[in-house]
């Protein structure tokens, strides 16, 4: 007899009955990220679609090139290539409908343009001319964010409000692995799951953050698992197989749009080159490493699955290199021109109505062109 | 003339009436934040709204301020106009993110395309007895950001006006409610509110001819009370009401301050760094040739909000204006 038995006068009630909210199993990632190239599931793939990715993975890769040339010749401030990552920023931007909407990070300019934006006005922010060069509601595409995560819970009030006016768009947004560490990555997650809401969460997990390996940036068994937690699923996909990628972006797609709520979507993939053209890779990571990597390059993928089941000949090769080669050169010829900028544009959008102190630094600013002008005509004189 | 009839409300029941007559007024107005549905906020300033207009029109929202602001970017970017309500002054901070980086900015990021219409509600101040974090006066903050504006009523008719205009603003709009003002009574007409001035015009509350006291939101009581005792003393003070931080009315100020030839600017939050510092620079750069004395600040001390039972000595009263005031007789002193 326990001791409190023998006082005869402690009766412990049970806690209330305890149930899991959802069972978590249908939630979880699958063991292994998700391939279709070089396995029996690419018999089943659309070899249209397969052709289109090819074709968009050519133009991506010499568009990562081309920018990155700009960068040493100075008429782009910056680039952060997505060289390596190809596919998933392709897949991105297939797996839409036209009425969808893409929410990108910085590194996502390829997404944006395989989207329908003018490459020139995708590069506005990196050239510095502007902070956005295009209309987002032209080709429903959220300006290029800086700040890590902090377009994700965009992309939920978005979808949130096209469901609330009865409109069935999707938003698809994009965020890296070392994003997937700032509050507002939880938060966006949070918030789609409890309001169902139609978006889609990609991570590109390219490795690194900078110079953070993942092994830094979370203790997770993989990023897709953090999904569960927000009662979604997570689903992990080979990052660098084109046609995998975009296989489950449209399902995630569908599902969203069916009114199923959110995914999380995990794409292993690399990044090849430093994080922008100002890093050093060197200094945190092998050579070896990337080589493995560079292997494992998505164009290569898709290429030898198209060649080995006669979906893709020389020919076809060549015209999907020579529409990229012609991008290129109209991406070099037009950034090659000097940005001509009206300085007055700084005023212009800061508020509907310029408030009057806007009105007054406005007027010196004018003032001092004026003064500028002036002297210019005189020195010329 | 109609005379109409007068009642007592507090300020309280006129910002709930605004989101209701917004509401009502334009679908597409959506009220979200933390038990802002079936309690009816903290501060019960969206009472009944959820029944009336339904849990998606005002919404209980996750715990979590930046995904508040943050999903309201995206239903802004969609076409609605959210008006988020920040339970505390202190817990809008984790939103300040969303605030800097998007809110304020979206618009001219993209030269213009994406307005981003949003009012982001922010009772605020201190006065209540508040324990740590409920106190906060946070409007330098959102005054030093471009973009945003910036409004804060002291009158329950201002409290409708400027959150039904903040409202309507294709910008946003962050309107700082004067907790300590919530349950103040004023005689108004709630079977037909009034719009305001557009947002950006200040108020001569009192006039005066011997200094002029410009203030804004909490502390406009108690200038107007600092007015009356300073009487007394000889003193006939005019009370400027800011109502808008940003814009910032110079006209109406300057005018005020050109007549006095004397200026203080009384407000709760600290004083370097705050508001009083622009404020002041802003007269004297306009106002020089016309001041009898150096415009004077009366603020709360640099110091994180104090704790309830001190705070009576923080904060700009009657007798720390007047003691202001005094000092405004600069020749004699000098
Ligand atoms: C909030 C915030 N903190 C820091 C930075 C600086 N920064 C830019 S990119 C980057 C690493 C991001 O890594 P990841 O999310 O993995 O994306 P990736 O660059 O690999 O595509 C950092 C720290 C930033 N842009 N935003």
């Amino acid at each position: 007899m326990t001791v409190m038995e023998q006082r005869g006068a402690y009766r412990p009630t049970p806690p209330p009955a305890w149930q899991p909210r959802t069972d978590p199993t249908p939630l979880l990632p699958d063991a292994e990220p998700y391939r279709v190239l070089g396995t029996d599931a690419a018999a089943q793939a659309d070899p249209e679609l397969l052709r289109r990715l090819y074709a968009q993975l050519v133009r991506g890769r010499r568009y990562n090139v081309q920018a990155t040339a700009l960068t040493k010749q100075g008429r782009l401030a910056v680039y952060p290539s997505s060289t390596g990552q190809e596919a998933c920023e392709v897949a991105a931007a297939l797996a839409l409908q036209e009425r969808d909407w893409l929410f990108p990070s910085y590194r996502d300019t390829l997404a944006v343009v395989a989207r329908g934006v003018d490459p020139v006005e995708a590069l506005t922010l990196l050239r510095g001319d502007w902070h956005t060069g295009y209309d987002p509601y032209e080709h429903r595409v959220a300006p290029l964010c800086t700040p890590l995560a902090t377009q994700l819970p965009h992309a939920v009030g978005l979808a949130h409000a096209a469901r609330l006016k009865g409109d069935d768009v999707v938003a698809l947004a994009m965020v890296g692995d070392g994003g997937t560490s700032e509050g507002d990555f939880h938060e966006a997650l949070n918030f789609a799951a409890v309001w169902q809401a139609p978006v889609v969460f990609l991570v590109q997990n390219n490795g690194f953050a900078i110079s953070v390996p993942l092994a830094k940036q979370t203790a997770a068994p993989s990023l897709a698992h953090k999904a569960v937690g927000y009662g979604m699923p997570g689903r992990l996909v080979d990052g660098n197989d084109a046609a995998a990628v975009h296989e489950v972006l449209t399902d995630a797609v569908r599902r969203a749009r069916e009114g199923g709520g959110p995914t999380l979507v995990e794409a292993v993939t690399y990044r090849i080159e430093a994080h922008t053209n100002a890093d050093d890779a060197t200094r945190y990571r092998g050579d070896a490493e990337v080589e493995t990597w560079r292997e494992h390059d998505p164009i290569q993928l898709l290429e030898r699955e198209l060649t080995a089941r006669g979906l893709l000949d020389e020919d076809a090769k060549q015209s999907a290199r020579d529409a990229a080669e012609t991008m290129a050169a109209d991406l070099r010829a037009r950034m090659n021109q000097d940005a001509v900028l009206d300085p007055m544009d700084l005023f212009a959008h800061v508020y509907a109505e310029p408030t009057p102190q806007l009105r007054e630094q406005q007027a010196l600013l004018r003032a001092e062109l004026e003064a500028e002008h002036a002297d210019q005509e005189g020195t010329h004189r | 003339m109609t005379t109409v009839a007068l009642k007592p409300a507090t300020m309280a029941q006129a910002l709930t009436r605004a989101l209701r007559d917004a509401m009502a007024a334009d679908p597409s107005v959506h009220v979200l934040g933390e038990d802002v549905g079936v309690l009816g906020g903290v501060f019960r300033v969206t009472d009944g709204l959820a029944a009336e207009f339904g849990e998606d029109r005002c919404t209980d929202t996750p715990l979590a301020e930046a995904g508040i602001l943050g999903t309201a970017v995206g239903m802004a970017m969609y076409g609605l106009r959210p008006v988020v309500e920040m339970q505390f002054d202190a817990f809008a901070y984790p939103a300040f993110e969303q605030l800097i980086s998007h809110v304020a900015r979206m618009r001219n990021r993209t030269r213009g395309r994406m307005p981003l219409p949003i009012t982001v509600r922010v009772p605020y101040g201190g006065g209540i007895g508040g324990v740590e974090h409920h106190s906060d006066s946070s409007e330098a903050y959102y005054m030093a950001t471009p973009g945003l504006h910036v409004v804060t009523p002291a009158t329950v008719a201002d409290a409708y006006g400027l959150l039904r205009a903040a409202i309507a603003s294709d910008d946003p709009v962050v309107v700082l409610e004067p907790k300590r003002l919530y349950w103040s009574k004023d005689s108004w007409n709630p079977d037909d509110p009034q719009p305001v001035d557009p947002i950006g015009r200040a108020v001569v509350r009192r006039t005066g001819r011997s200094a002029t006291l410009i203030t804004y939101g909490p502390s406009v009581p108690v200038c107007l009370e600092a007015a009356e005792a300073a009487r007394a003393e000889g003193w006939d003070l005019e009370v400027v009401d800011l109502r808008s931080l940003v814009p910032f009315d110079d006209e109406t100020v300057c005018a005020s301050v050109r007549r006095t030839g004397r200026a203080v600017v009384v407000h709760e939050s600290g004083s370097f760094g705050g508001p009083g510092g622009e404020i002041a620079a802003r007269v004297t750069e306009r106002c020089f040739h016309h001041l009898e004395a150096p415009v004077l600040r009366v603020a709360g001390f640099d110091l994180p909000y104090p704790p309830p039972m001190l705070e009576r000595h923080h904060l700009p009263g009657v007798d720390r204006i007047l003691d202001t005031v005094a000092r405004l007789q600069w020749e004699a002193e000098n």
